[in-house]
């Protein structure tokens, strides 16, 4: 018989009121309403100042306005405020790297504040292209789905990139990119995710 | 930091799979392509750490923690256990959320409109960390069963909402722990979106009399197991280097 281990405790959808206890100031709880997730930096925090933002839709073309979208990511210096990341960069212990979003119950839009993060190293050391991770849970949805988002003005890096290289290069590929706008002196980033369908966003099994 | 291991990889066969017709929610949100293998990076290895300054003194008591006038209607409860990694260790200092409808099955929310009527002490939000040895407990009204919209007479069985960090990106797990005895269980979509009995039957939490506070509230037991990893940190080779 092979060694044993415990097994893991099976997914269970979040159910349509996950905001209760992830966002209670969505669901209308008179709560926690200070606190906003989705402004994943303060303005003190180094980097350049960026929003992400974008739909997710169902395999009908509908929007899914009852997700919520959870966003991993390293500091500008490319450093993940976390004790297995010991590269030798500046650490700022006021920026955690994590937030979450809901998607709005009319417009279905989700949106982060954030900077832009630098480029951490990955398998044998290569670097990475900047990205952000992101894992996304709703409603008829059973285990959380991985993704995650690059950025469309670091072309050269995402041409090296291990992970996006790992994708079927086109559409597949550009589905993880986020498009950069910028107007009103904000950066945008905009990314929609696609559930099911033909342009189905890829999602990762880690 | 010593270096450790990659995570151990996810076991599918144990976990629900994105498409449950009977589950009708999952039609149209579940994908169709297949899931990309990735090897685990920083990215996956690292996630986020919450501590107690995240918690209010009351996250732990949903009975207290949204009194208006008096305490809410229903059974009062105690749930407790450990939260355990695969090779049996316990999770320190990890984040738990836990969310539910009241006594009557109803959710504290602006989209819930069921028939039962909102308790407005009860908020059925929760938080808590386990503490050095894995273990976590709260305490709470039981939620009730209720009515949803899937198939023409469909019923939730009481079900508690868990949402837990672990030490890494990869470990984020959300599942429903349900109460041992409830008859509506094997009739549930939900539950049975899990592919394998015994991983149902783990969600189920069992009643603990040696908790119980006498005259005062039931207790009932949930452990919770996350991803494991490998001890040693040899990482296989990256094709090509």
């Amino acid at each position: 018989m092979p060694q044993e281990y415990l097994k893991e405790s099976a997914s269970q959808t979040a159910g349509p009121f996950l905001h209760i206890g992830m966002y209670p100031s969505a669901a209308g709880l008179p709560i926690r309403t200070q606190e906003k997730p989705n402004v994943v930096a303060s303005p003190s925090i180094e980097g350049e100042r960026i929003r992400i933002e974008g739909y997710i839709y169902d395999g009908g073309g509908n929007l899914v306005t009852d997700a919520q979208i959870e966003l991993w990511q390293a500091n500008s210096h490319g450093k993940y405020n976390h004790p297995e990341d010991n590269q030798d960069k500046p650490l700022n212990p006021d920026f955690k790297g994590w937030g979450r979003a809901v998607t709005d119950f009319e417009t279905g839009l989700y949106w982060f504040e954030t900077i832009k993060p630098g480029s951490v190293p990955g398998p044998g050391a290569q670097p990475m292209a900047p990205h952000v991770s992101l894992w996304i849970c709703a409603r008829g949805i059973n285990i959380g789905l991985h993704t995650r988002m690059y950025f469309s003005d670091e072309e050269q890096a995402n041409a090296g990139d291990p992970i996006l290289n790992a994708v079927e290069k086109g559409p597949r590929q550009q589905a993880l990119v986020g498009q950069r706008s910028s107007g009103d002196g904000l950066v945008t980033y905009r990314f929609n995710i696609y559930l099911q369908g033909e342009n189905e966003t890829p999602f990762f099994d880690i | 930091m010593n270096a450790r291991g990659n995570w151990f990889i996810r076991d599918r066969g144990i976990q629900p799979p994105a498409d449950h017709p009977q589950y009708k929610s999952t039609v149209l949100r579940a994908p169709k392509k297949s899931l990309l293998s990735l090897q685990q990076t920083l990215s996956e290895k690292t996630g986020p750490v919450f501590g107690h300054s995240d918690l209010d003194p009351l996250d732990d008591d949903m009975i207290r923690n949204a009194v208006v006038d008096r305490e809410p209607i229903g059974e009062r409860t105690i749930v407790h256990g450990y939260v355990l990694d695969q090779n049996g260790r316990p999770v320190p200092h990890t984040l738990l959320e836990v969310w539910q409808a009241n006594a009557g099955g109803r959710y504290r929310h602006v989209n819930d409109n069921t028939i039962a009527e909102i308790d407005p002490n009860f908020s059925g939000f929760g938080r808590c960390m386990t503490d050095e040895n894995g273990y976590y407990s709260f305490r709470t009204i039981r939620p009730g069963p209720y009515p949803w919209r899937n198939s023409p007479n469909e019923w939730r069985p009481a079900h508690i909402h868990y949402s837990l960090f672990g030490e890494a990106f990869t470990t984020r797990l959300i599942t429903q722990m349900y109460f041992e005895g409830d008859p509506l269980i094997p009739f549930c979509p939900i539950v049975s979106s899990i592919p394998d009995e015994g991983a149902r039957q783990r969600l189920v939490a069992k009643l603990d009399l040696e908790e119980t506070i006498p005259m005062d509230a039931l207790a009932y037991r949930f452990d919770i197991v996350l991803r494991g990893r490998r001890s040693t940190p040899f990482e296989n080779r990256m094709e090509g280097n």
